[in-house]
């Protein structure tokens, strides 16, 4: 006899609760995360730098963390525009969770901090899934990656709320063609707001800061269409009342092997209306 | 390659609902949007390391791939948005309503008859079969009696 659990649980479901608790943990100090994503090389901690020494010469109260994988030296770099930086290093994680920048923040985040900048693992991939409270994501790319950057990485660029190119001052110098990343950020993410950027020049960066203080101060931010609810389960079959996890035993045979019949011929009886028996199982219902 | 880290996070979940079941787990389904950022056949392989030691230790891993599709807000076409995306109605040009594609879900889980190693050795190792149906639908749906 199998017995199947129906769980339909978001496998992120843990880091979305951490994220949740994160966004008031922040919110309760006055705080807004901003979380920064890109390739590595892309001139995030240059532009970062600037942002920091701007928001300090403004009176903004603002810090920043720094994530990577090995080394300080973004944390040394940051720490010159005398801004609050920690480091954090995630010992071989391509990404940083909620959890782990929580853990980080307990303690150190100085009392009325009104900016906080995450600086999340240089990659394009991974990061993209993981909410880390943040009010406003900005993804960013340097006019030397090449403009199909965003179709390459739909979901980081797809889920940013703001699109930052940097380096901008060497556009030229390398052939970017501007208007080509554009329709690919068109292309991912209709509506996103784009600001163009070199820490080198300074050019744009005021006007960065000014985006960010806005979000900051509740200005609605733009909402991604990849990250727009849509009727999750529209098409599939209701569960009831959708409480977590539920178990039912099924009495059919499987003498051709077990589990859900890959081969399609096989009876299965674990039927998901027939009196599911709830399942204990320590609260991990959402 | 945070597939490893989406394995583990399935497998403390999983471990988590059946903990008192007394059973090890035969199979594992779930439902994978192609515009979740995940890529199934690094999951696979992730899964088989995640399980090791595990009450899912030599579980089957069923991926449904869900495609993504988008209704224009515009004129209310339905279409696949491809991949990478297009997010925006290449009919009227207005921006398009995601309906699927973003999913990351743990469906369902199948237990075996025996308690975790009972079992594992009996068909060797089972290899994930990426994009099959799982369910039966019709016989999914008759009332259990």
């Amino acid at each position: 006899m199998c017995r199947t659990v129906d769980l339909h649980q978001a496998v992120l479901a843990r880091n979305d609760e951490n994220a949740l608790a994160l966004r008031g943990y922040l919110g309760d100090r006055g705080t807004v995360a901003v979380n920064l994503l890109s390739s590595p090389g892309s001139g995030k901690t240059a532009l970062l730098e600037q942002l920091l020494a701007r928001a300090v010469a403004a009176g903004v109260p603002a810090a920043a963390v720094t994530a990577d994988l090995a080394t300080e030296n973004d944390a040394t770099r940051l720490a010159r525009s005398g801004a609050p930086v920690r480091q954090i290093l995630t010992d071989g994680l391509c990404h940083l969770e909620a959890g782990m920048l929580r853990r980080r923040l307990e303690g150190w985040m100085p009392e009325g901090t009104r900016l906080l900048f995450v600086e999340n693992v240089g990659n394009l991939v991974c990061p993209a899934s993981y909410d880390l409270g943040e009010t406003l994501r900005i993804a960013l790319a340097s006019v030397t990656e090449g403009e199909d950057k965003p179709v390459k990485y739909p979901t980081a660029f797809g889920l940013a709320q703001l699109v930052v190119i940097t380096k901008t001052d060497i556009a030229d110098a390398v052939g970017f063609d501007r208007e080509a990343f554009l329709r690919g950020v068109e292309q991912v993410n209709p509506g996103v707001p784009v600001l163009e950027t070199s820490a080198r020049t300074g050019v744009g960066v005021d006007a960065l800061l000014a985006h960010v203080l806005r979000a900051a101060d509740g200005e609605e931010a733009h909402v991604p269409v990849l990250a727009r609810e849509h009727e999750r389960y529209l098409d599939s079959h209701d569960h009831g009342d959708g409480t977590g996890p539920h178990v039912h035993d099924g009495d059919h045979g499987h003498g051709d092997g077990r589990g859900p019949s890959s081969g399609g011929r096989g009876r299965h009886d674990d039927v998901p209306g027939a009196a599911p028996v709830p399942a204990e199982t320590g609260g991990n219902a959402p | 390659m945070h597939e490893l880290s989406i394995a583990v996070a399935v497998v403390e979940q999983v471990e988590e609902a059946v903990r008192d079941q007394g059973r090890a787990v035969a199979s594992l389904t779930l439902r994978i949007g192609e515009l979740a950022g995940v890529v199934p056949e690094a999951l696979d392989f992730a899964f088989a390391l995640a399980t090791e030691g595990t009450v899912l230790a030599g579980a089957r891993l069923l991926i449904d791939t869900v495609e993504g599709r988008g209704r224009c807000e515009g004129c209310g076409r339905e279409a696949p948005t491809g991949m990478p995306p297009v997010l925006w109605c290449t009919g009227c040009g207005a921006t398009l309503t995601l309906l699927g594609g973003r999913e990351l879900e743990i469906v369902r889980v199948v237990l075996a008859d025996g308690p975790p190693g009972a079992e594992s050795a009996e068909d060797g190792p089972r290899p994930a079969v990426a994009g099959l149906p799982t369910r039966d639908e019709e016989a999914g749906h008759v009332p259990h009696r």
